[in-house]
């Protein structure tokens, strides 16, 4: 007696978890197209790749565009600048990079970078700081000539978005 | 609570209500008949007053929302039209700035005296945490407020407060973008910040019901901090604090107006009569004043602690100075609960409050130089408090005598 007991009361648990579950899928189901309405739309996405030409820009210049919304700096950095990125030793940074991972080869002249600080996102001021680069104004991250972090809240050295160089004055960014 | 009720239906409208629908009968029990100490001070008529502020914001807030247009090219326009051509927006549109900051001034004040008297101890915990989402939940929607101006304190302040969630490890990029409608802050990002400021007001108004309710549970809590033990101990709140109460609002709106009618933008940022402008950074960003402590938490962290970074830390900080309210009814285990039977927790309390307006004044600061250091340690004191100084003292301190009832303490300093 005991056991039918017991084997009525699981076949009615496995009813209702079994329900409980598809309930679950359904209501995931209903609620995924009002949480994806959230993520960018296609009209933003369709922004994602753009070229951009160098002629123009002297050295010691930089330039700042937008690429898929976001600012982007295009460095023209002079011989003292590069020299200055590439006499630092990794041991020294936070996040170690080299100058060279961080520009193309044959065009180390040319630096281009994601113009949002790594911390929380403010757009820099370049040539200022302790390390003659970036120096982002909110929160007091300081940048080098290669948009390396050296000191302050950022985590990480300004993003060097996916680019290449079509020709030598013409570059693709995304 | 029914047992304080002494409504008995007029006539014979009343009973048929009475037995279908008992809404009188709920609002005599809560509203009118409900027994509160009657030692209450000053400090207790910021619950009614908040309830005010958050009237006046949803009032305020759905008339602006009548001309308001939440788009990139046009809300900056739409808010100095609101200013400068609709009838009565001028002062419309200040309330509910002013307001925004008057609420969160309340809340302060109401936040520290349930600190100070020991509101949250038991059994008042749940109370308490209402509270603290309350106030959570009202910090986002002053945020998402503020960013619809679309001045340039508006657009980075929306920037950096978005960017918190790209510190969370492997999801943090995709939630940022799917925050933000976008790789970048833009109209998606505005047109979604509208209708959630819209939204929250009404959640909170929600929350003050549950708050409320979970008030008149134990009922209130007094200077004292010892629990009503007769009806000898008690008044009823009407006529007793709904005029207290109307009392200080009035006194409470004398600011109001005047920040109102004649400062309305000296809380304010001049950079926000700026349009948004993704390109340029404002030389010094800073959020409002109320949520300035909170700001120096996030951001005085720029180290990395073993494998979390300084961004991430400084977002599990600012994160973990709320969570720390939350759980503070179990941090606090002295059985007493007003401050003014503890002579150690006085001094402590004293200086918290002091640090926490440090911690809003570096807020405003630049982060440079000896601010950073003092910011590390007004951060170090806050969590201290909390997690181990209240702990501690719960231990190692005497408290004075309480006295027996609240009558007692009232009819003893007349008597003596």
């Amino acid at each position: 007696m005991a056991t039918q007991i017991e084997h009525q009361q699981t076949r009615r648990d496995f009813l209702y978890v079994a329900t409980g579950a598809v309930g679950a899928v359904g209501v995931a189901a209903a609620a995924w197209p009002l949480i994806n309405q959230l993520n960018p739309d296609a009209s933003t996405l369709a922004l994602a790749t753009i070229e951009f030409s160098l002629d123009g820009i002297e050295e010691g210049q930089s330039v700042t565009i937008l690429w898929r919304g976001l600012p982007v700096f295009v460095r023209h950095r002079t011989p003292e600048e590069i020299e200055a990125a590439r006499s630092v030793s990794l041991a020294e940074l936070k996040d170690p990079q080299t100058d060279e991972e961080r520009t193309k080869e044959g065009h180390e002249e040319w630096l281009v970078m994601i113009a949002n600080c790594t911390h929380l996102g403010c757009v820099p001021v370049g040539e200022s700081g302790d390390f003659n680069g970036w120096f982002c104004p909110c929160h007091g991250s300081h940048y080098d000539t290669a948009g390396r972090v050296r000191r302050g809240p950022a985590p990480a050295n300004l993003v060097v978005p996916p680019y290449e160089f079509l020709s030598d004055s013409l570059i693709q960014i995304g | 609570m029914s047992e304080h009720s002494t409504y008995q239906p007029g006539n014979g409208a009343e009973k048929w209500l009475d037995d279908r629908l008992p809404a009188v009968r709920f609002a005599k029990e809560h509203l009118m008949d409900f027994p509160t100490p009657k030692n209450l001070n000053y400090w207790w008529t910021f619950g009614a007053i908040l309830v005010m502020c958050l009237v006046i914001q949803i009032v305020t807030g759905v008339v602006l929302a009548m001309h308001y247009t939440p788009q990139v090219d046009l809300a900056f326009d739409s808010v100095e039209h609101i200013r400068r051509n609709v009838n009565g927006g001028r002062v419309i549109q200040a309330v509910h700035s002013v307001g925004a900051s008057m609420f969160f001034a309340a809340i302060y004040v109401h936040i520290f005296r349930g600190l100070y008297f020991g509101s949250y101890k038991a059994p008042r915990e749940v109370l308490w945490m209402i509270g603290v989402l309350i106030f959570v939940t009202l910090m986002a929607t002053a945020f998402m407020g503020y960013v619809l101006p679309w001045g340039q304190m508006s657009f980075w302040g929306a920037t950096v407060i978005t960017n918190i969630f790209s510190a969370i490890p492997i999801v943090g990029d995709p939630l940022l973008q799917l925050i933000r409608g976008g790789f970048a802050v833009d109209n998606a990002t505005l047109n979604r910040f509208f209708s959630l400021h819209y939204l929250l007001p009404f959640i909170i108004a929600a929350l003050v019901v549950l708050h409320i309710w979970a008030l008149h549970v134990p009922g209130n809590n007094n200077p004292t901090g010892v629990e009503v033990k007769s009806s000898r101990d008690t008044v009823a709140f009407h006529p007793y604090y709904t005029m207290k109460d109307l009392f200080a609002a009035v006194v409470f709106l004398i600011p109001f107006a005047w920040f109102a009618f004649f400062a309305p933008d000296i809380l304010g940022h001049p950079d926000n009569y700026i349009q948004a402008n993704s390109q340029v950074t404002p030389a010094h960003i800073v959020p409002e004043w109320y949520l300035l402590p909170f700001y120096t938490i996030l951001r005085a962290i720029d180290f990395n602690v073993l494998f979390i970074n300084s961004k991430l830390g400084g977002v599990i900080a600012m994160f973990g100075s709320m969570i720390v309210l939350l759980i503070l009814p179990w941090l606090d285990r002295s059985p007493v609960r007003s401050g003014n039977f503890r002579p150690m927790f006085r001094w402590f309390y004293w200086l918290f409050v002091i640090n926490f307006i440090a911690l809003g004044y570096l807020g405003a600061q630049p982060a440079e130089g000896i601010y950073v250091l003092i910011a590390k340690l007004c951060v170090a004191y806050y969590f201290a408090y909390f997690l181990v100084i209240l702990p501690v003292l719960s231990r190692i301190e005497m408290p004075r005598p309480l006295p027996a009832s609240i009558s007692e303490s009232v009819l003893g300093k007349a008597h003596s």
